[in-house]
């Protein structure tokens, strides 16, 4: 067996122990779930098993089912054919938030790298941005948007959602592309300026080029950042047609329909792979840029 | 060679095969070899010619695939069990969160000798190899000369009677190499250790070897083994002397000679 | 002309020009809001946010309470698994086999999408949810840097200590877990700020109405600006704090590591 084999077999493996870990505490778990501290008063106590019977824990398989059942009763579309449609409207958004946070994030790496004081003033503010949960001002930024329609200047929500999510998307690409500017070793550096060249040629020939093995996990971050931006912003600011809406609406009926939001759920999942692994086949077309990399 | 004692290391018909992805490589094939207790020997021979392989059977870091090897009489396993040997490579190896008397004390350490009895033992060691000052600093704050000075520092610790190096000053510029080869003589003198010092410099070897062992690659074998027998003191002095450079010659053309004798180089 | 060297800017420069960029922010933001007025009015000035912070610090303080005790159960649970599993990964080809492409698809997965399913499991005034969520995205990078923590033994020290006849306990004491160590740290800190952002994001997604984020989105829609911000600030803060904490650990961990 080739190592790729191998390494999809243990994958597949290590999905299916999740879903036999699951099944297991299901059937082995009580009910009610295990909860200490309980005085008899309704909700008392601390939680700290979960519930296993099926509206709190639905079997794997009835999740798989519900997804081709109808979403809502009726002749409503199957469930699948609706996460289908949500996902691509998250997924554009997504593409819009992302390429706002790529361009913002590399012209900042640009400009950080032609001039040092500019790094020594913004690189700290752009680390420290990102270790507060400024995402918390979805619900202010939709706000700010919806005065800015209002008084005259078309802005449509999703803009607001891309917004979030292109802010979560410029960070690792402003660090990663910073970095890999910077990676050139001085012996090229001292080379290229031997050759006479200038800022722009070193920039092309050398410093793009050493830039690229930092740039493609920078990049691949982004998009799952920029997916994970557009659902909590979906979510925070209650737009309609994306997968972050549908989630909250199924889970809302869950005791009902407890397989539901699994949907979406799975959506969601399939939303991030596909926008990182997205990202990693631009990085097969630069594969001679990658050479000195280490794998990791 | 008869003597009370028994040998350092005493191989017989030694062979060690890698089995890699690529199917097998002959890295040893019947290496014979004995160094006598308080024997300088140094391994000499060209980029893959086995000679960092035989020592690290010694060392018990690689197993045979064939043949037999004792140390002192034992396995190497259990050699290395009872510490009978110390080792230093051509990377000094140091831990860079110990300072230099953690360092050396780490083996002492390992095999649970007390704080009092390790310093003392740091103390003598750190005289030995002129590193009293710098007890306290960490190998960071060390030239490369004086991290490898550490290492043999250390492999000294357990006081073997054997001492493995693996090209110790391999990566170090000329002038400190000839010190720590001088170094190197007197501390091997002083503390009666028989060597095992691999090598691809040839003065160095006839610098500081009782014999010298030649060995040449696919497969690595030994092709010769040359007395040098040089009396006296290892100094300065010797190493202008005739007396060394017809040793180095005769190095040489032993090395050289086996290159010739294959068909497909000029 | 290509600066190859850096022109030599002063020392102070580096700890000036992000104070002076700070200060240019600030004054563009009360220009825009004061001065001007022409900010929409969900963008308050930021002395008014201040204003309403000490103001209401009692409140604010309270839910920063739930928040972050959120925040740093996730963190020290979701990091002692991942510490528990990378060690078992590191000993065991099926641990690792298994673990690495599960990990590596948590990575890029929006976590904070199990939230509501896991507020159905633990009951919706459980805080249960919101800490798993942030367990589990703790989870993440300390797995990843421990796990290769513990790979970053070099080749010649393993030598030495198989040399010195030391035992696996000894090896795994003095060699392997100090070389971790940095590893350990940096993955904490990573950990911390994603602790906090996903206990604080996971409130939109339901659950008990305490905390920030709940907080954040209830006032931004009743249009209460000052307070809505006042909270943002109690959210940096709480950010703030795990980062500032985590890389002091960091900072003395990695002090001996180079070299």
């Amino acid at each position: 067996m080739t190592t790729r084999a191998t390494s999809i077999g243990w994958g597949v493996t290590g999905v299916l122990a999740v879903v036999v870990a699951w099944e297991l505490y299901k059937y082995l778990g009580p009910a009610e779930g295990v909860t200490v501290g309980d005085t008899g008063d309704a909700g008392s106590g601390q939680i700290i098993l979960p519930r296993t019977h099926d509206r709190a824990m639905p079997h794997v398989w009835s999740m798989i089912v519900r997804l081709f059942e109808p979403t809502s009763g009726g002749d409503s579309p199957a469930l699948i054919v609706s996460v289908a449609a949500a996902a691509a409207v998250t997924l554009g958004i997504a593409v819009v938030g992302w390429l706002i946070g790529v361009l913002v994030g590399f012209g900042l790496s640009l400009v950080m790298q032609r001039w040092r004081l500019l790094e020594w003033g913004l690189l700290p503010w752009i680390v420290v941005s990102q270790t507060v949960p400024l995402i918390a001002l979805a619900p202010v930024i939709n706000a700010i948007g919806n005065q800015i329609d209002r008084s005259g200047t078309p802005w449509p929500q999703w803009l607001s959602v891309a917004v979030i999510a292109s802010y979560l998307a410029f960070f690792p690409v402003a660090v990663g592309a910073l970095r890999g500017l910077q990676s050139p070793d001085r012996i090229h550096l001292d080379l290229m300026r031997t050759y006479g060249s200038g800022y722009w040629p070193t920039l092309v020939r050398l410093r793009l080029p050493a830039a690229v093995p930092h740039l493609l996990p920078a990049l691949r971050l982004a998009a799952a950042n920029a997916v994970l931006g557009v659902v909590v912003a979906e979510v925070s600011i209650g737009m309609r047609g994306g997968l972050g809406r549908m989630l909250i609406q199924l889970a809302g009926q869950g005791s009902s329909d407890p397989a539901a939001p699994w949907g979406p759920i799975f959506g969601a999942v399939v939303l991030g792979l596909i926008a990182a692994g997205s990202v990693a086949l631009i990085g097969v077309g630069l594969k001679d840029y990658r050479r000195g990399e280490a794998t990791s | 060679m008869t003597s009370a004692l028994p040998a350092a290391v005493k191989a017989t018909g030694v062979d060690k095969v890698f089995t890699g992805s690529r199917g097998e490589v002959t890295a040893l094939a019947g290496v014979d070899l004995e160094v006598a207790a308080g024997e300088f020997v140094s391994l000499i021979g060209p980029s893959g010619c086995g000679k960092s392989t035989l020592l690290r059977l010694i060392a018990d870091l690689e197993t045979s695939t064939g043949g037999t090897l004792e140390i002192f009489g034992k396995s190497a396993s259990q050699a290395r069990q009872d510490q009978d040997y110390g080792i230093a490579f051509q990377q000094a190896g140091l831990l860079p969160w110990r300072t230099v008397r953690d360092n050396i004390g780490l083996p002492l350490q390992l095999h649970g000798q007390d704080k009092r009895t390790r310093a003392a033992r740091v103390d003598e060691l750190t005289a030995l190899v002129g590193l009293d000052e710098f007890v306290d600093h960490h190998p960071d704050q060390l030239s490369g000369g004086m991290q490898q000075r550490v290492a043999i520092a250390r492999a000294l610790a357990s006081q073997p009677r054997l001492l493995l190096m693996d090209e110790p000053f391999g990566a170090l510029d000329e002038m400190t190499r000839e010190y720590l080869q001088s170094e190197l003589t007197r501390i091997a003198a002083e503390t009666q250790a028989a060597v095992v010092f691999v090598t691809h410099s040839i003065p160095e070897a006839v610098f500081l070897s009782d014999r010298v062992v030649v060995m040449s690659p696919r497969p690595g074998r030994i092709t010769d083994i040359i007395d040098v027998s040089l009396a006296g003191e290892r100094d300065e002095a010797l190493r202008e002397s005739p007396a060394y450079f017809e040793r180095v010659t005769a190095v040489r053309e032993a090395l050289h000679g086996t290159h010739v004798d294959r068909p497909n180089e000029r | 002309m290509t600066p190859v060297e850096p022109r030599a800017l002063p020392r102070w420069a580096r700890y000036v020009a992000p104070i002076a960029v700070g200060v240019i922010g600030l004054g563009l933001w009360m220009l825009y809001t004061s001065v001007l007025g022409a900010a929409p009015r969900m963008l308050p000035d930021p002395v008014s946010i201040l204003q309403e912070l000490i103001a209401r610090w009692d409140i604010i303080w309270a839910d920063m309470l739930v928040t972050g005790t959120n925040a740093l159960i996730g963190l020290l649970v979701g990091s002692a698994v991942a510490i528990a599993l990378a060690a078992l990964a590191a000993r065991s080809r099926a641990v690792d086999g298994m673990a690495a492409p599960l990990v590596a698809a948590l990575a890029v997965v929006p976590i904070v999408a199990i939230t509501p399913v896991l507020n159905t499991m633990f009951g919706a005034s459980s805080q249960f949810g919101r800490q798993a969520v942030a367990g589990l995205a703790a989870f993440i990078p300390v797995f990843v840097n421990v796990l290769r923590g513990l790979r970053q033994t070099r080749a010649v020290h393993r030598d030495v200590f198989r040399a010195s006849g030391a035992t696996s306990d000894q090896t795994f004491r003095f060699l392997t877990f100090p070389t971790a160590l940095p590893y350990l740290t940096t993955g904490l800190r990573l950990a911390s700020s994603l602790a906090v952002i996903s206990a604080l994001v996971a409130e939109y997604f339901g659950g008990p109405a305490e905390g920030i984020g709940t907080a954040i989105a209830t006032y931004a829609k009743s249009g209460r600006a000052d307070l809505a911000w006042a909270y943002v600030a109690g959210g940096i803060i709480i950010g703030l704090a795990f980062f500032l904490v985590a890389s002091l650990l960091e900072r003395l961990a990695s002090r001996r590591s180079s070299a």
